[in-house]
C-alpha cells in the first residue's frame, strides 16, 4: 500500500481540527495558544506534503518563514499572557472581557 | 511499506499528542502531547526529504517553543483549577456548530475531489531539502546556483525585521509596570511589585 499526499493531507487536517477545537473550547490562555501552535504545524505538514508531490522547494521554504512567524508570535504573546498575569492574576481568557485596562 | 508502517506510527503519536493538548487538565501535560506531535512532524518531514526543515522543526519548535511554554506555565501556576463552565452561555454550542460545520466542510472537500492539484499525474522531480539548496533559494551570490539562487531573499530580509520586533515588543512588555494609581484599582497585585519599584 503506497502512502500518498493525500494520506498526509487528511492527517493534517484532522490535527488542523483538533487545534480549532481546543482553541474554542478551552478558556486558559495557554492551552489556546498551544492549539494555535498545533494549527500552525498542521498547515506545515500540507506544505511539506505538497512540496513533495510537485517537486517544488518552494513548500519547504513556506514551512521556515511560517517557523520564524510562529517563533515570533510565541515570544510576543506569551509575553503578553505574562503581564496579564502579573497584574490580574489570572490566564482565563473569560476575566479579560470587561475591556477596562 | 516501510513508509507505511512510520506513517501509521507517527500518525498515532500525533493525534495522541493533539488530543492531549486539547484534553489535558494539566497544561504541562498538554505541553508534552504538542512535544510529542511535534517530533512526529518532524518525523513526517525527515520521510519527505526536507532533513532541514525537520533538524529546525525540532531544534526551535521542540527545542526552544516548548521550553518557552514550560517556563510560563510555571510562572502562572499549574494547579490553577480552570472553570468548566463560560461566561457566554451560548459559547460552547456555538463553538460545538462551528466544529461540525468545519468537518462537514473538510468532508465535503474530499468528496468532491478538489484536492485533486495535490496528486499530480506521474512522478514529480525529487526535492532535497537540504541545507545547501535551502540556503541557496535563501541568500545566494553564487552563479552555480542557478535560478534558484536568491528566489527568497526579500522574505528572508523581512523575518529579520519581523523578529526583531518581536525581540523588542516581549522586551517592552517584560519592562512595563502598571502606575501606581493603576496598581491600586487592580485587585490583589503582585507584592513583589511593589518592592522591586521602590
Amino acid at each position: 500500500m503506497i502512502v500518498t499526499a493525500d494520506w498526509y493531507m487528511t492527517l493534517a487536517a484532522v490535527l488542523f481540527l483538533v487545534g480549532a477545537a481546543g482553541l474554542l473550547l478551552r478558556n486558559n490562555a495557554l492551552v489556546m495558544f498551544m492549539s494555535v501552535e498545533l494549527m500552525l504545524n498542521a498547515v506545515n505538514l500540507t506544505f511539506v506534503a505538497a512540496a513533495r508531490a510537485h517537486g517544488d522547494i518552494g513548500g519547504q521554504m513556506a514551512v521556515l518563514f511560517v517557523l520564524v512567524v510562529a517563533a515570533a508570535e510565541v515570544a510576543v504573546g506569551l509575553a503578553i499572557i505574562v503581564s496579564i498575569f502579573r497584574s490580574r492574576q489570572t490566564a482565563s481568557v473569560d476575566d479579560l472581557s470587561e475591556l477596562s485596562g | 511499506m516501510v513508509e507505511l508502517v512510520v506513517f501509521i506510527l507517527m500518525g498515532v503519536v500525533a493525534l495522541g499528542g493533539a488530543i492531549a493538548v486539547v484534553l489535558a487538565r494539566n497544561p504541562v501535560y498538554g505541553a508534552m502531547g504538542l512535544m510529542a506531535t511535534l517530533f512526529a512532524l518532524a518525523v513526517f518531514y525527515v520521510v519527505h526529504l526536507a532533513h532541514f526543515v525537520a533538524a529546525v522543526q525540532v531544534i526551535v519548535y521542540a527545542g526552544a517553543v516548548i521550553t518557552l511554554f514550560l517556563f510560563v506555565i510555571m510562572f502562572v501556576g499549574v494547579d490553577r483549577a480552570e472553570r468548566l463552565t463560560e461566561k457566554l452561555a451560548i459559547q460552547r454550542p456555538a463553538a460545538l456548530v462551528a466544529l461540525v460545520g468545519l468537518v462537514v466542510l473538510a468532508g465535503f472537500l474530499v468528496v468532491t475531489d478538489r484536492f485533486d492539484w495535490v496528486i499530480t499525474s506521474g512522478e514529480a522531480a525529487e526535492v532535497r531539502g537540504t541545507v545547501e539548496e535551502i540556503g541557496a533559494n535563501l541568500i545566494s551570490s553564487d552563479s552555480a546556483a542557478g535560478p534558484r539562487a536568491s528566489r527568497w531573499l526579500l522574505p528572508f530580509e523581512a523575518t529579520s525585521l519581523l523578529l526583531v520586533v518581536a525581540a523588542v515588543g516581549a522586551i517592552s512588555l517584560a519592562f512595563y509596570r502598571p502606575r501606581r494609581k493603576d496598581r491600586q484599582d487592580t485587585a490583589g497585585g503582585d507584592p513583589g511589585q511593589e518592592q522591586r519599584s521602590k
